[in-house]
């Protein structure tokens, strides 16, 4: 603390303050620091407090808003009182950056309908979409022209999925079959799986470092079951039959449980971890209308699998899968997999399924139903879309409220974050996607160019392009 | 009691013959043998009527068997694919029924780049001054004749007040104000009720215009924010113009066409 008295015998402005992280737990003891500390010393402060060997980027925080001046301009602005301890809540920050994403690359013609779901490879490199003329199409990235066209469905193709090693990719219609292609050479790898007998509407992998190579994933589907099929041996593994009505979401999770949300207003959790058929474990209710969306705080994780910001490539299973599983286990961090569920009723819920089966928080505020909600892929954020036209953002540990951002003057349909967390994509039925700035809690870019409304957007797990999709039968490819 | 049911009357006075049950059924068995014997050996236009009856019998039997059989037999389910293809999250949403591409603006841009000046009523018939106003002699000897009352339906805007009496040269009867029209899409083929926002023009004369005279012909702006248009920005487009279809003075009503 030598340094520290030095500092105040010069300026003789200090400030009694503290470390804490997000869950509110102190880091060190209260310090003194001087008033003209800023970002980078308070950066250099947590790091040595942490003990990291690499210097890491952090934010900070204080009551809520992040601290972009120095500690004593933020003093004097906002009138905080100097007898108590100020409490900075440090933030971990992606220790890469994703460029902001500010003009189009390509629009690209080919699907005959709307185009209904886009999805990049867990990779990157690779792009799939899926459309109303019952075709799925990959794109070649590097030309940004069509590749293949994958026929085979015989309705429209509701939902598409990489597998998290990127080797399959499955697309599911509205027929409800499941059709698995190799996306290497656009084929489909033998016939379509039948057994939901209406559309399908979600689709999730199992994670890398539950099992690889990629073998089993589970779709959801309206006739209100939930299915689990195996790649290998064409057909279906296990049924979960449980809702009462149209299953909506489906997420399996990194603990070997699988998560469904259906209309019939509950949440039900399925256990697949122990060999033999798949258990009922859990029933989550809550809401009061339907649910419409799951999103765990590890899901960009479990669906880029091993791959990450560095581009590492390994050679044998075992090493993707302890990668994969290293990658998990900093994803999960110390408060364990959250679930955030999105409904009808205008409510998210924040659930910590580990301690109880009662919520943790309602997330109240929208004025209409919440069509997506989607945790960063940090985990510290939870972004939630809704029909009123504005997306919210909610801690994603506390599930606190941190902001509304608007500017939207239709429904948000779709959002996406961007690999580091600073930023989010948000598609809306008025025919705009936008980019915004997470730390400033502003609109950060303004993406006009579709002629109609956006259903589906994704940003690629490299950061570089956003891909869009919607009514007006193009793709639009966006770059920085 | 109606004169033919004596039959039925004796039947419940005296019962049945014990063997009714058994003979009618002897004979139904018999019948077909009686009708292919009578088919066989009618000859004539009697073999012709029977003949034609049977084929016709037949057919009958034919579709009423097809049908049954399509009952219980497995075929495929799927309805064949439809145009307009929406997301998993909109279907089963009432927002989804809407009639169709609502938004589509670049058709709307290519449109107005084509014909920016084409309307669908291209010619109208014109309107004379005196058809147009009824004069209305005013003064205490009712001799003065400069004030005019409009005998058409107008828009007035919503804060109008009338002028001082000895000022107002031109009358527009409160009957005759409207503030709203029936606006038909032409392209969804379906009618909204929409506020007016003004008129854009009258074809009789820019004094009519800035009367607020809605004739036959004439272009007014209605506010399209339900509609929930969007430009290719993104922003939501609040007036459109339309032009005036019927003649409102007439119907008590304002119809309208969008111009897209």
């Amino acid at each position: 603390m030598g340094m520290e008295t030095e500092m105040e015998m010069e300026t003789g402005n200090i400030v009694l303050c503290r470390f804490i992280d997000t869950e509110g737990i102190p880091l060190g003891d209260p310090m003194y620091i001087p008033h003209q500390t800023g970002r980078l010393q308070l950066t250099e402060l947590a790091n040595r407090f942490l003990n990291n060997e690499e210097k890491l980027p952090y934010s900070f925080y204080v009551s809520g808003e992040e601290l972009l001046v120095s500690v004593g301009t933020y003093i004097e602005k906002r009138k905080v009182s100097m007898e108590k301890i100020l409490m900075i809540v440090y933030r971990q920050q992606a220790v890469f950056r994703t460029r902001p994403i500010n003009r189009i690359s390509a629009s690209i013609a080919g699907h005959e309908d709307s185009v209904l779901c886009v999805s990049f490879s867990p990779d990157g490199n690779q792009l799939a979409s899926g459309s109303g003329d019952t075709t799925v199409r990959l794109w070649d990235l590097n030309t940004q022209t069509p590749m293949f066209t994958c026929r085979g469905h015989r309705n429209w193709v509701m939902c598409i999925a990489w597998s998290p090693d990127g080797k399959h990719l499955v697309s599911g219609s509205k027929a409800g079959e499941v059709c698995c292609w190799n996306p290497k050479t656009g084929e489909l790898s033998g016939s379509p799986l039948t057994g939901h007998k209406k559309w399908i509407t979600g689709i999730s992998w199992e994670p890398v470092h539950l099992s690889y190579p990629c073998r089993r994933f589970v779709t959801s589907s309206r006739d209100g079951d939930a299915r689990i099929w195996d790649i290998t041996l064409k057909k279906c593994v296990a049924s979960l039959t449980g809702h009462t009505s149209c299953v909506t979401c489906v997420k399996w999770g990194g603990e070997g449980i699988i998560y469904t949300g259906s209309r019939d207003c509950t949440i039900i959790l399925w256990d697949v971890s122990q060999e033999g058929a798949p258990r009922f474990k859990l029933q989550l209710k809550n809401h009061g209308h339907w649910v419409n969306s799951l999103s765990l705080s590890t899901d960009y994780v479990l669906r880029t699998g091993a791959f990450d910001h560095t581009g590492k490539q390994y050679s044998s299973p075992e090493e993707v899968r302890k990668a994969a599983l290293k990658r998990y286990d900093q994803a999960k961090g110390n408060s364990g997999e959250r679930l955030v569920s999105g409904s009808d009723d205008f409510t998210v819920t924040l659930w910590e399924q580990s301690v109880s089966n009662k919520p943790k928080k309602h997330l109240l505020g929208h004025q209409q139903l919440v069509n997506h909600v989607y945790f960063s892929p940090n985990g510290q954020w939870i972004a939630s879309a809704s029909f009123d036209g504005s997306v919210r953002i909610w801690d994603g540990i506390t599930g606190d409220y941190i902001t509304t951002l608007r500017r939207h003057v239709g429904c948000v349909y779709q959002i996406s974050w961007s690999p580091d967390s600073r930023m989010l994509l948000s598609g809306s039925k008025d025919s705009t996607l936008k980019v915004w700035d997470i730390g400033l809690r502003k609109l950060k870019q303004d993406l006009p160019g579709h002629a109609d409304e956006v259903y589906a957007v994704d940003w690629s797990p490299d950061g570089e392009r956003v891909v869009s999709g919607g009514k007006d039968k193009c793709l639009k490819l966006w770059v920085g | 009691m109606a004169q033919g049911n004596y039959m039925d009357l004796h039947r419940k006075r005296h019962g049945q013959r014990f063997d009714h049950h058994e003979r009618n059924r002897k004979r139904d068995a018999r019948k077909a043998h009686k009708h292919s014997y009578e088919a066989q050996n009618s000859l004539g236009l009697k073999g012709k009527l029977i003949s034609k009856k049977n084929y016709r019998d037949k057919a009958l039997m034919k579709k009423t068997m097809k049908m049954h059989e399509e009952s219980s037999s497995r075929r495929k389910t799927d309805e064949d694919v439809q145009e307009g293809a929406v997301p998993a999250y909109l279907l089963d949403r009432n927002e989804t029924s809407r009639a169709k591409v609502l938004s589509n603006t670049i058709k709307q841009k290519r449109k107005e780049k084509a014909g920016k000046w084409e309307v669908p009523l291209s010619k109208v018939r014109p309107v004379a001054e005196d058809e147009m106003f009824r004069v209305i002699r005013s003064g205490k000897r009712k001799t003065k004749q400069w004030k005019r009352m409009v005998t058409k339906a107008t828009f007035v805007g919503p804060g109008f007040t009338r002028k001082p009496p000895k000022y107002e040269r031109f009358i527009r009867p409160s009957g005759l104000r409207f503030t709203k029209a029936h606006v038909t899409h032409p392209e969804l083929k379906c009618t909204f009720c929409l506020e007016i926002i003004g008129i854009k023009k009258n074809p009789n004369g820019p004094m009519y215009t800035s009367l607020g005279v809605m004739t036959r012909g004439t272009i007014i702006e209605v506010n399209v924010s339900e509609l929930g248009l969007v430009t290719p920005g993104g922003k939501v487009v609040w007036g459109k113009y339309a032009q005036v279809t019927n003649n409102p003075e007439l119907d008590g009503c304002i119809n309208a066409v969008l111009l897209v």
